[in-house]
């Protein structure tokens, strides 16, 4: 076992009754790491997750942490810690036995455990509120203290269901701050599950894009964001013009159409272009299209436009002059801008 | 005034009238001086309250019923529990026929489940008349415990168990440490729904009782057919401000109505 493979799941296929969930999945993540789980609901992320806590049977396949095959290993001797998306904290008890729950049944008793106990609230900010149930909390308090709760466990892998999805911006932003710093300060190696592109490129070292079951893309943001390697993660991502292409062709609407201007030399077998709106140039180009829809967005405008190659997304700054609705106007989709995309599904 | 304003404050009164009425008479008539029962009550004196503790049949039987009724109970939470739990937090096959059977005892008749368990349990299979009552008030109480069980799990969370298993817990221990004490207050509205319930029936215990072996209900009818003394007016006013007592009790400290 070295560092590099600290959690691995091999082939994995998980599966409720007799619908596979998840498909002969192969991951591994380094010690350490900040993963993100990324996809919509339905693909398999929540799944994989359970699994990995040991809440959900594993089909067929391995998962192995820290050297150990842990496939077999039941949920509650794994070590790995779950913060819930409700957070799950137990309301009968107040937030200090909510964090001693774990060390207690450890048998950890005495000053020991009111000094881990002391130490877990006072790292999230919570040690006036030892005493408080958890229903006099507000949410964000309550997933502070569902945080403390894992973390005093000292986990081999923390996992998070939708950490900052419950939460409105503000605390949103103060609880990425949190859960980085946390992760630095302990080196937990942390797995969080999002529907949330802008969340996962904004918190996770590496993202892992999943689609029905199946890992569609693994890495950095700047790659997720910037070199989606299939439609379905360009589309996910914000690449909202998408064209298959066809012996140098695109696939349009109009049929197949000469790309204007030459790709870059990395992509010469790509399945597939893909252009944000922001990359689209309006006012010049070969193609002409009529302004079907407009919205104003701050320092930006985003156009619609209906063209023979089919609807086409624009996004452009708002300093520039505004196009009225049903204007005709050329644009271009230059082909050095697209993301070369190596499968289109 | 018109008649029409009239109905419903008239219909209301008459309603109440119906249901407190005959309750007002019998305390009323507990408090007589007089020999019978009667109403209105002649003079007024707590002998007949007195007697009923003085009646050494009542005193048995009031000690079945309270056995009946703290044990029963107690028996039909032991089995109603985990019926409960499983029905609410597993997709069992067949779980809609399961909860029709456990709540049959409160459509069915008493008469008929009376009968059908005197003819075809205790009489082919010689049960003695205790065990055979103790049966009896455990089925009976059961729909009861499972229904506001149920009710109370259902409101619960199921990922606390999920939770509790995570920081190192057992399923089983997860049950215990975080299930149990999150349904106390259903648990504890079950158990005294099941005791009313118990205590004041009549129409199985009616088949079930025997020489020597009764319950205080069935006790009070059989005493009122040899005596027509104001004494079981007085022992029922008694029961009834014991019942009033112990669901103003539960309502005041358990929410009681939130799981009934």
């Amino acid at each position: 076992m070295s560092d590099a493979s600290y959690l691995s799941l091999e082939k994995l296929t998980l599966a409720y009754g007799d619908s596979v969930a998840v498909a002969n999945l192969d991951l591994t993540i380094k010690k350490g790491e900040l993963i993100a789980l990324l996809g919509p609901s339905g693909c398999g992320k929540t799944t994989t997750m359970r699994a990995i806590a040991g809440l959900l049977a594993v089909k067929s396949g391995h998962v192995r942490l820290d050297g150990a095959d842990i496939t077999r290993v039941p949920a509650n001797k794994r070590a790995v810690g779950l913060m819930f998306q409700s957070y799950a904290l137990f309301p009968h008890l107040s937030v200090y036995e909510n964090v001693a729950f774990g060390l207690k049944l450890k048998g950890m008793r005495g000053p020991e455990l009111d000094a881990k106990v002391q130490s877990g609230l006072k790292s999230v900010g919570l040690s006036n509120f030892a005493n408080r149930r958890p229903a006099e909390l507000s949410g964000g308090q309550q997933q502070r203290v569902a945080l403390a709760r894992s973390m005093v466990m000292e986990p081999k892998v923390l996992l998070l269901d939708e950490p900052l999805s419950n939460l409105d911006a503000r605390l949103r932003l103060e609880m990425r701050t949190e859960l980085q710093r946390v992760q630095k300060a302990t080196g937990v190696t942390m797995i969080f599950v999002t529907h949330d592109q802008a969340e996962a490129l904004a918190l996770a070292d590496r993202i892992v894009v999943m689609k029905s079951g199946k890992i569609e893309q693994i890495g950095s943001p700047e790659d997720i964001y910037n070199r989606p390697t299939s439609s379905f993660v360009a589309d996910f991502v914000g690449f909202e013009n998408i064209f298959p292409l066809e012996n140098g062709k695109m696939k349009t609407g109009a049929g197949l159409v000469d790309l204007s201007g030459s790709l870059s030399s990395e992509a010469p077998s790509a399945a597939g272009l893909a252009w944000r709106p922001r990359m689209v140039t309006l006012g010049t180009g070969p193609f002409q299209g009529t302004v079907r829809g407009t919205s104003f967005a701050g320092d930006s405008r985003e156009y619609l436009l209906d063209s023979p190659l089919g609807p086409i997304k624009a996004e452009v700054e708002a300093s520039q002059p505004a196009h009225a609705l049903g204007a005709g106007l050329s644009f271009d989709l230059p082909a050095e801008k697209a993301a070369p995309l190596s499968r289109f599904v | 005034m018109t008649a029409r304003s009239l109905f419903i404050p008239v219909t209301l009164f008459l309603v109440i009238a119906f249901l407190i009425g005959p309750f007002l008479i019998i305390v009323a008539a507990s408090f007589s001086a007089g020999e019978t029962l009667a109403f209105p009550p002649q003079g007024f004196s707590l002998r007949w309250i007195a007697k009923v503790f003085t009646v050494e049949s009542f005193r048995a039987s009031f000690g079945m019923s309270l056995f009946l009724a703290i044990g029963g109970t107690a028996a039909a939470l032991v089995l109603g529990i985990p019926a409960s739990y499983a029905l609410s937090r597993y997709k069992l096959p067949g779980a809609e026929i399961v909860r029709t059977v456990v709540s049959a005892p409160i459509i069915v008749p008493g008469i008929i489940v009376g009968l059908a368990l005197l003819r075809y349990i205790v009489v082919p299979f010689q049960v003695g008349i205790t065990p055979a009552l103790f049966l009896a008030h455990t089925a009976l109480v059961l729909p009861y415990a499972v229904r506001v069980v149920s009710a109370s799990l259902d409101n619960l969370r199921s990922d606390i168990e999920e939770a509790a298993v995570l920081l190192g817990s057992s399923r089983l221990g997860a049950f215990f440490r975080v299930v149990m004490p999150n349904i106390r207050g259903g648990i504890m509205s079950a158990f005294i729904l099941g005791f009313v319930t118990s205590f004041n029936q009549v129409p199985v215990s009616l088949f079930l009782s025997g020489p020597g072996v009764r319950t205080l209900p069935v006790d009070m009818i059989a005493y009122m057919e040899i005596v027509f003394d104001p004494s079981v007016a007085a022992l029922s006013s008694l029961l009834a401000f014991l019942s009033i007592g112990i669901v103003f009790l539960a309502e005041r400290f358990l929410g009681f109505s939130r799981y009934v």
